[in-house]
């Protein structure tokens, strides 16, 4: 079949109009494609304020598979794609007559500034990374690994006062859709992706795990951090393969003021093997919004790499270790929520406590991959200065962590005890659980809103039992199962419906 | 013009009316019937007469090797099992049934749309498409840019790049799959009538012509009756088992 267009290679100029887009001026020409900041020649009510940009394909030759099938994959994925974290597709142009993608132009900056100006603040590598993890969930949970995560692929849309916000991810020229064709699959030789992002298991031609993407990220993290690249930018494929069994110098070893939890949380993302990664990208947000929280494992603590025996370990590992992965974003992404418990551990009844242990223990025993975050919230005053003093304030605070992490106790046994507990800390504390107590005057809102910045996929809490208490304070269980953007799940103690 | 693709539908009217119901909700325009109206199935002549009525209305249909069975006697080829039920078929259907059958063309082109039972490189032979080298083979044999074929009774999506490379997918039912018009395509429906993938649903496939879409779906229907009805024709056990069971 012909692919060549012969009217793709003619120039494009200024104020041509292709298919009702005006051309208005080249923002960039790279060597896989050029952009056009376009407008449309009559302006439809709905999208007229959206700018928008158009990527033309740069055909080389009549045959360059890179470019028309990198292209072929960008138009089929795009138009599936929603939300703020990519770019809003506007449309195709037919590619045997005149390919192009019109779509959202983002008006913010790119993250390669930011790379090339590392290694940067503490403060500002977290919230990057937690930026672009959400962002990943949300790509992921529309069934789409990117596969070239990198910082020139990452976009940051400009707030109100022109700061960065939220993450964008742009180019999906490598991607994989978990239930379309992958065009990708059958095409290349040799690994795809961009050398120094590259996860260990696409050089192993593995192109469906979501968790690939968080060792691009990872490799990214490293770099903001450290101002260095963990594997170098390899040129040859042996090159590439060398990150299947030499790990990096640990952060804290190129820069001393990187915290011990971030040094976990960077080099749990550049695992070699993804099960040993952070399970879903909501997961690596939540540890990098909560570092606190972090369990620190010997992850922590090292201060050189691994030596020369370890590494010949890996390497004789990593010759027959081919195809062991088998995870999609569908399936990864499913087996590992984030499940959110808020436990009035002051004045619940105890029946009722019990009952929420064991639904909480039905949850997490179905889903290998999930982690718990418990949370209690302590009331404070809608108006005015609060009684407490920050003494009395703090020793509450204090009381309410111990009652959570007591009331979790059982939890945590029985998850040990299913032998899925697999991760704990040299503590032996389960790095599974989380322990959380927030101030709020409403404890409703406090809870649905914890929930949404942590990307949490269900909320398990109680119900007040007593009917006169609820018909006087109002049922925080039903604001939340209204308001809540995931599942909810809510207990009742186990005798009280007679 | 969304184009609903039916295909293996073996004289099962339950998942027939099914798919129809389905297909009217999708916004179906026109029909295609990719072969094999008839075998294994207890209802040969209302299905027959129902792909007659819609033929005559403009839908495509094109002949299996069920039916052609069935109008020319069983091959030496065919499975004991099918002979027996191609016997029975026969004996169910009318002179003008029968010469319907015997008309189908072996495949229809319709603009760059490829329609045929088995493949595009010998339709009457009656080779499955059930790999890429096969699936290249069929490609390889025609300028249409899509396929539409059966005889396999499992859904499945089949693509063929300009560099020579191909690529096969087993479908999501519900999610359209955009076809781009770089690469040449052959899809398989999965059969109405018979489905073997473990999952009684029938199945068909809804292509868009505007947008070069192509959706697969199932749709369940009660395939314990017509097992019910396999049993009460006198037809093998083993094909109400098959309906039941999906295999």
């Amino acid at each position: 079949m012909e692919t060549e267009a012969p009217s793709a290679r003619e120039p494009l100029a200024e104020g041509q109009v292709i298919d009702g887009f005006r051309l208005e001026e080249r923002t960039h020409r790279g060597g896989m494609a050029t952009l056009w900041r376009v407008s449309r020649v009559n302006p439809s009510d709905t999208d007229a304020a959206m700018p928008l940009i158009m990527k033309v394909p740069r055909i080389k030759g009549g045959d360059d598979p890179t470019t028309i099938v990198g292209f072929e994959v960008e138009q089929m994925i795009m138009p599936a794609l929603a939300g703020p974290h990519v770019p809003r597709f506007v449309a195709n142009g037919d590619f045997t007559s005149r390919p192009y993608i019109v779509m959202e132009r983002i008006s913010g900056t790119s993250l390669k500034a930011r790379l090339d100006a590392a290694p940067i603040p503490i403060e500002e590598v977290t919230e990057i990374g937690y930026k672009v993890a959400t962002a990943l969930h949300e790509l992921h949970r529309q069934h789409v690994v990117h596969l070239d995560v990198k910082p020139s692929n990452i976009m940051f849309r400009a707030d109100e006062s022109g700061q960065p916000g939220e993450a964008v991810l742009i180019d999906f020229g490598l991607s994989r859709h978990d239930r379309l064709p992958d065009l990708l699959e059958e095409e290349f030789e040799l690994p795809i992706g961009t050398a120094p992002y590259i996860s260990p298991e696409q050089v192993q031609f593995i192109r469906n795990d979501p968790r690939s993407d968080l060792f691009a990220l990872g490799v990214m993290l490293y770099h903001l951090t450290t101002g260095e690249r963990p594997f170098g930018n390899p040129t040859s494929v042996s090159g590439l393969r060398q990150r299947l069994y030499r790990d990096p110098d640990p952060p804290r070893a190129l820069r001393p003021e990187c915290p011990p939890w971030l040094q976990e949380v960077i080099l749990r993302c550049l695992e070699v093997d993804p099960s040993k990664r952070h399970q879903s990208a909501a997961q690596l947000a939540f540890d990098l919004h909560n570092p606190d929280q972090v369990v620190l494992t010997k992850r922590a603590q090292r201060r050189s790499r691994h030596n020369l025996w370890h590494s010949i370990k890996r390497w004789f590992a990593s010759m027959g270790a081919e195809t062991k992965f088998e995870a999609s974003p569908t399936v990864q992404t499913a087996r590992s929520p984030i499940v959110l418990v808020a436990v009035d551990v002051v004045s619940a009844e105890p029946r009722l406590l019990e009952s929420i242990q064991s639904t909480v223990q039905r949850v997490m025993q179905t889903a290998p991959g999930s982690r718990l975050a418990c949370l209690a919230v302590m009331k404070t005053n809608r108006i005015g200065m609060d009684e407490l003093t920050e003494k009395d304030g703090s020793s509450r605070h204090v009381n309410m962590l111990v009652q959570l992490k007591h009331w979790a106790r059982p939890v945590a046994a029985a998850l040990a005890a299913s032998k899925m507990q697999t991760k704990t800390s040299p503590q032996g504390q389960d790095t599974r659980l989380t322990f959380h107590v927030i101030e709020a005057p409403d404890p409703a809102t406090a809870i649905i809103d914890y929930a949404r910045r942590n990307q949490v996929d269900h909320i398990v809490m109680g119900a007040r039992s007593n009917s006169v208490l609820r018909r006087y304070l109002g049922s925080v269980s039903a604001q939340v199962v209204a308001q809540a953007d995931c599942t909810v799940t809510v207990v009742r103690a186990a005798d009280a419906v007679q | 013009m969304k184009l609903a693709l039916i295909t293996d539908l073996h004289a099962n009217r339950d998942a027939v009316e099914a798919v129809m119901v389905h297909s009217a909700t999708q916004g179906a325009q026109r029909l295609a019937f990719l072969g094999d109206l008839v075998g294994y199935g207890p209802e040969p002549s209302w299905v027959v007469d129902f792909v007659m009525e819609h033929v005559r209305q403009g839908a495509i249909a094109v002949m299996g090797n069920h039916d052609c069975a069935v109008v020319a006697g069983p091959p030496p080829t065919m499975a004991p099992q099918a002979r027996e039920v191609i016997d029975w078929t026969r004996r169910q259907l009318d002179k003008e049934q029968l010469t319907f059958l015997s008309r189908l063309p072996m495949s229809v082109r319709d603009a760059d749309r490829l329609f045929v039972h088995a493949n595009a490189f010998a339709p009457d032979q009656w080779a499955y498409v059930v790999n890429r080298m096969e699936a290249i083979r069929s490609l390889h044999s025609t300028e249409s840019r899509f396929t539409f074929c059966g005889h396999v009774h499992e859904p499945k999506l089949f693509h063929l790049a300009s560099s020579g490379k191909a690529g096969e997918f087993v479908p999501v039912p519900g999610v359209p799959i955009p076809l781009s018009p770089q690469r040449q395509w052959l899809a398989i429906p999965g059969s109405t009538g018979q489905p073997r993938d473990g999952n009684p649903a029938a199945c068909y496939a809804m292509f868009d012509i505007a947008t070069s879409n192509l959706t697969f779906h199932r749709v369940p229907y009660d395939h314990e009756a017509v097992a019910a009805k396999v049993l009460a024709a006198g037809l093998p056990e083993r094909l109400a088992a098959r309906l039941i069971n999906g295999d």
